[in-house]
């Protein structure tokens, strides 16, 4: 069974996988940091602070990192493999009216992502994790003051609200595709439900999309 | 009318090939691209130079022998036709028109725009058939196939295998031929016996010969000539991950 992981359906599926995972994460990402827009930041904090104290995040996070790496590892693989079926390529292409650029191009797409990631890694999670954070207390209750680390650097650097949205925009155009295409290769799809999951992964990437734009951009524009 | 062929002239597998350009200057608007191949090379031979070597049998968009690759696109910018099928009031009057051969590296070039398709024989022969010797036909109804499951079958058996999918594919991926074939045969009661063992023996064998994994860019979709859906990806997709997961 495990030999499924070798043939090049079975490398898909690992990207399938993955990717719907990591796709859940986006959306529990996303929920918590809409707070960010909700009165002082206590909300927020609040939040951020159970998160990182939940001991079921505490398994999950491994599980993400390892999410992350084997999209990223089998994502070059799958390319690397698929760059040689092709050794003399076509003088003339024109389109076929049907394929979108997202679709052709996920692996640039997810590359200017992982570029992102790691910014976005450095700017936050390696501060929480490892360096020093103020902190504030709520009643009796002290916790890290994760509001004042986003919105300082939301306010403090226009080129970070820039650069958030241009990653949020990239990620919005690779889950566009990302998010049909892990069904289809799940076997999930047929000619109805084709139409659907489309439709679907549109919604959903709109909604990424724009709600980790409208973040820095609230900070930005309103604080 | 007028066009300006930019061909691919390609000696033989080992040669490095080139494009060369003919210019045709009475033209048929109501003639098949292959016909006008046709007249161009009546040209040549009169002239003494070698012909332009083209695949093709049928000429009505049945048999999947007739493949070229024409202003960027597999059979030509119109939908769902073959090349023979194809026809020259799809072109401009003094258009420039490149015609390659399929690209892929299963899919070796043989001379100029002829390509060796046997990569697909080889993936038919690791499975895509029924070993049931089915004797002479049986009455109607005897053995009851659900109309959805006849349909999807009559549907994906349309597949010529001319190799447009492949062609298509950034990742010169066969899946949607695999996919047409594992489809076609996984629809009746005499094909599901070996459905599991034929998923995998094609797969494995697509891989070996170097086709690409699908990316679901839907060209393959686009440019199949019976417009076979990639919903038929997915049935494959499905069929090959349940039989590896009772391995």
């Amino acid at each position: 069974m495990i030999e499924i992981f070798s043939s090049s359906i079975g490398k898909k599926l690992i990207m399938s996988i993955t990717g719907l995972f990591l796709m859940l994460f986006l959306l529990v990402h996303l929920t918590v940091n809409m707070l960010l827009l909700v009165g002082d930041g206590e909300v927020f904090n609040r939040a951020a602070s159970f998160m990182a104290t939940n001991p079921a995040i505490k398994i999950i996070e491994p599980l993400l990192a390892i999410g992350f790496v084997f999209h990223i590892f089998y994502a070059t693989i799958i390319t690397l493999k698929n760059r040689r079926t092709r050794p003399v390529g076509y003088s003339t292409t024109s389109s076929n009216g049907l394929s979108t650029w997202s679709s052709k191009n996920m692996y640039i797409l997810g590359g200017t992502i992982l570029i992102f990631l790691v910014i976005h890694l450095a700017n936050f999670f390696w501060k929480l994790k490892f360096g020093t954070v103020e902190p504030i207390t709520y009643g009796n209750e002290t916790m890290a003051n994760t509001y004042a680390l986003v919105s300082g650097l939301f306010i403090s650097y226009w080129w970070y609200d820039v650069l958030y949205v241009i990653g949020a925009i990239f990620l919005g155009l690779h889950l566009s595709h990302g998010f049909w295409a892990a069904f289809q290769t799940l076997g999930w799809n047929g000619t109805k439900w084709l139409k659907r999951l489309e439709t679907i992964a549109y919604v959903y990437a709109a909604i990424i999309g724009t709600g980790f734009s409208i973040i820095p951009l609230y900070f930005l524009l309103f604080k | 009318m007028k066009v300006k062929l930019r061909i691919w002239r390609q000696k033989n597998s080992q040669s490095k090939g080139k494009f060369e350009v003919y210019e045709l200057n009475d033209v048929a608007p109501d003639m098949s691209f292959l016909e006008m191949l046709d007249s161009l090379n009546q040209r040549l031979v009169k002239e003494g130079k070698s012909p332009v070597a083209f695949d093709h049998d049928c000429r009505e968009g049945i048999c999947g022998s007739c493949g070229i690759y024409i202003n960027g696109r597999p059979h030509g910018n119109d939908h769902r036709t073959t090349t023979c099928e194809l026809r020259m009031r799809r072109f401009k009057d003094g258009e420039t028109i490149t015609v390659e051969p399929w690209r892929a590296a299963a899919f070796p070039v043989v001379k100029d725009l002829v390509v060796d398709r046997s990569a697909f024989d080889k993936i038919i022969q690791a499975g895509g058939y029924i070993s049931v010797n089915a004797g002479a036909a049986q009455d109607a109804n005897s053995i009851p196939v659900p109309k959805h499951n006849a349909d999807v079958a009559f549907d994906t058996a349309s597949c010529i295998g001319c190799g447009a999918c492949v062609a298509a594919c950034k990742n010169a991926s066969a899946m949607l031929f695999v996919a047409a074939k594992i489809t076609h045969l996984a629809q009746f009661p005499q094909g599901r016996v070996e459905a599991p063992e034929r998923v995998k023996r094609m797969v494995a064998k697509m891989d070996e010969l170097g086709f690409g994994s699908c990316t679901n860019t839907r060209a393959c979709e686009a440019e199949c000539p019976k417009g076979i859906s990639i919903s038929t990806i997915a049935k494959l997709n499905r069929e090959y991950i349940t039989a590896k997961l009772k391995d």
